[in-house]
């Protein structure tokens, strides 16, 4: 069992507040994504858990031991790099076997325990080289294995997959999804691509300016994003944004129509739909047509509102050309409202 | 660089081939033409030493080095500047590797104005400092030692192996120590298993410098050892007076070990200018 609780954590460099008393709790074996930009302070937070940094205040408890005053070995944990770490002076077999050799397993032990994580990465037939000749995908296959081998209770992966390109960075991406399910293990996984996060996670924390903006599955944090930050981070596009006049008893002005929302004494709130819940109809908001980029499975579409940059993901059938004034009608359910000043959800 | 070259006519290119050549052979005449006469005088006799014109090959007279064999004092002096190089090498090492690792991982208040010191004690000449030294080794009973010697070289060294290792270090990215963390390693062990295998060759360079600045240091040997005289002072304090082959011989003598030792070595030396050995 292995519960992490972070409690309280804070952290300063100097004048600099990189994290402001972060609470969380990742469930035993729970894969958990921090998202964000880079600066938010996710691998700050990732290397206080892995005892590579100390925080300022806090406390970090692993199954039910704090560990914050613990050094990293006796943590429990393991963690793959960015770039890697495969030592360059030792083989593949040397390098997975590392962490069991400090631990003084026999070598029978340490050789089945380093085949059989080999064997699950893929890298058996590399085992006799040295990093120096392998590739960068291969070398990651290396990291992960000598993480897996120490069988640890959690696993931290800072930005694993950024180094590698796009179609290996997709193989990866499953393939890595796949072992840390059957290995059982906690995993925390740091990253600024908000597609290997939603892919992957079972849980997305989006981290913004030292802050959690949001903690939920991959489907809430998509569909009912906590603030205005999340909502313009996740999605790609982005979620749209146009200002709502009250009009009294719940109901909204938006670009000339009128919308059912929050029953709230402001007078003007936002408006916030996703570009692909929408779709032209008879009535709905008046969108001029800036730009056209036809992306096979759909078409997206650039328009102006009224002086705001509006985007709405369409069928790729439909004829649109730029300077044509489209009427899109929103999914009625998939609105959804912020607060301009606090920037949080209305409901 | 490479498509400014690609562009280039033919002939220039040619050209500027010649010139690499010719510095090439140049830069190499510059160090082996001496090292080559010094040879041949050295395996000549005391008449063709003194006669013109030079023959370019040696007469393989070995009358000048066997008398230096047994001169008396000599054999103890190239032992002691061996003593007093090894023991260089060792402290200097010992000093400077902490001191370089230090620099390149930690912060601490000072940290750039330590650099700074670690270079001006090159810019404090020996001279200066020669005659407070000499009266103080006589109090504490290290003058005319091989270890007291060693100290002063090592002063001279360290700078170098703190300078040298503190470039090694930085090259070696922070996150193998970490993961070595992370698999179980203290700083220390890390430190063993994972930083020293990479740096060794780096390490074996420096300590091959220091080595080097001990053996042709000669002011400090020839001021603070009377008995125990390494190789430079004692052939400075004899050479003076000799007759022409034997000084020949005797900077032979001096010159011919520090050349097989950084030959012996000379991987080390590539891998620390950062050229792939092979």
């Amino acid at each position: 069992m292995a519960v992490i609780e972070i409690k309280n954590v804070a952290k300063r460099f100097g004048d600099y507040q990189a994290l402001h008393d972060i609470n969380m709790t990742i469930e035993d074996q729970e894969f958990m994504c921090l998202l964000g930009a880079s600066g938010c302070g996710k691998s700050t937070l990732l290397r206080i858990i892995a005892g590579l940094e100390t925080a300022t205040s806090g406390e970090v408890w692993i199954g039910g031991r704090r560990i914050d005053n613990l050094s990293p070995k006796d943590r429990g944990i393991s963690m793959v790099f960015q770039n890697y770490a495969v030592f360059p002076h030792l083989t593949v077999f040397e390098n997975i076997g590392f962490g069991l050799r400090m631990q003084k397993l026999p070598n029978d032990e340490v050789k089945r325990r380093v085949e059989r994580t080999a064997e699950l990465m893929h890298i058996e037939q590399l085992l006799k080289r040295y990093s120096g000749e392998l590739s960068g995908g291969q070398r990651q296959r290396v990291a992960v294995a000598r993480a897996l081998a120490m069988e640890p209770d959690v696993i931290l992966m800072d930005e694993p997959l950024s180094n590698l390109d796009a179609l290996l960075r997709m193989e990866m991406r499953a393939e890595l999804k796949g072992v840390l399910a059957e290995s059982k293990t906690t995993a925390i996984y740091v990253t600024h691509d908000q597609v290997e996060a939603m892919s992957m996670a079972d849980r997305i924390s989006v981290m913004h300016e030292g802050r959690i903006a949001q903690n939920a599955t991959p489907v809430e944090v998509y569909r009912n994003p906590a603030e205005k930050f999340v909502a313009g981070f996740i999605g790609n596009p982005p979620m749209n944004f146009l200002d709502a006049k009250s009009a009294g008893s719940g109901n909204w002005t938006v670009a000339g129509q009128s919308f059912a929302g929050p029953a709230i004494d402001k007078a003007a709130i936002e408006f916030a739909i996703r570009p692909e819940d929408m779709a032209p109809a008879e009535t709905g908001i008046a969108a001029t047509a800036r730009v056209v980029e036809p992306l096979g499975a759909h078409l997206l579409v650039t328009c102006d509102v009224g002086g705001t940059l509006f985007r709405a993901v369409l069928d790729s059938d439909l004829v649109v050309h730029p300077g044509d004034i489209l009427t899109l009608a929103p999914q009625a359910d998939r609105i959804r409202w912020f607060d301009p000043e606090t920037t949080q959800a209305l409901s | 660089m490479s498509t400014a070259a690609t562009d280039m006519p033919g002939n220039t290119r040619k050209a500027g081939r010649y010139v690499y050549i010719a510095a090439v052979v140049l830069l190499c005449a510059w160090v082996i033409v001496p090292l080559y006469f010094l040879l041949i005088n050295t395996l000549s006799s005391p008449e063709a030493v003194n006669s013109f014109p030079k023959s370019f090959i040696p007469e393989f007279d070995l009358g000048s080095l066997s008398f230096f064999a047994n001169f008396a004092g000599m054999l103890t002096a190239l032992k002691n500047s061996i003593i007093v190089a090894g023991l260089t090498m060792i402290m200097s090492i010992a000093i400077g590797a902490p001191a370089g690792y230090a620099l390149s991982r930690f912060d601490f208040p000072g940290k750039e104005l330590f650099r700074m010191l670690i270079l001006l004690t090159r810019a404090f000449p020996l001279p200066l400092l020669a005659l407070p030294l000499a009266v103080m080794f006589i109090r504490t009973g290290l003058d005319d030692t091989a270890f007291g010697l060693a100290l002063v070289h090592t002063t001279l060294a360290v700078p170098f192996a703190v300078l040298i290792t503190f470039s090694l270090f930085s090259g070696i990215p922070i996150e193998l120590e970490e993961a070595a963390w992370t698999l179980g390693c203290t700083r220390l062990t890390a430190f063993t298993k994972v930083v020293l295998p990479l740096i060794l060759p780096g390490i074996t360079a420096s300590a091959i410098f220091a080595f080097v600045i001990s053996w042709n240091e000669v002011f400090a040997a020839a001021v603070l050892t009377i008995e125990n005289r390494t190789l430079t002072a004692f052939l400075l304090q004899n050479l003076d007076t000799s007759p022409l082959h034997l000084k020949f011989a005797g900077g032979f003598i001096l010159v011919v070990p520090a050349l097989i030792f950084i030959f012996a070595v000379r991987k080390y030396l590539f891998a620390m200018w950062g050229i792939a050995n092979r």
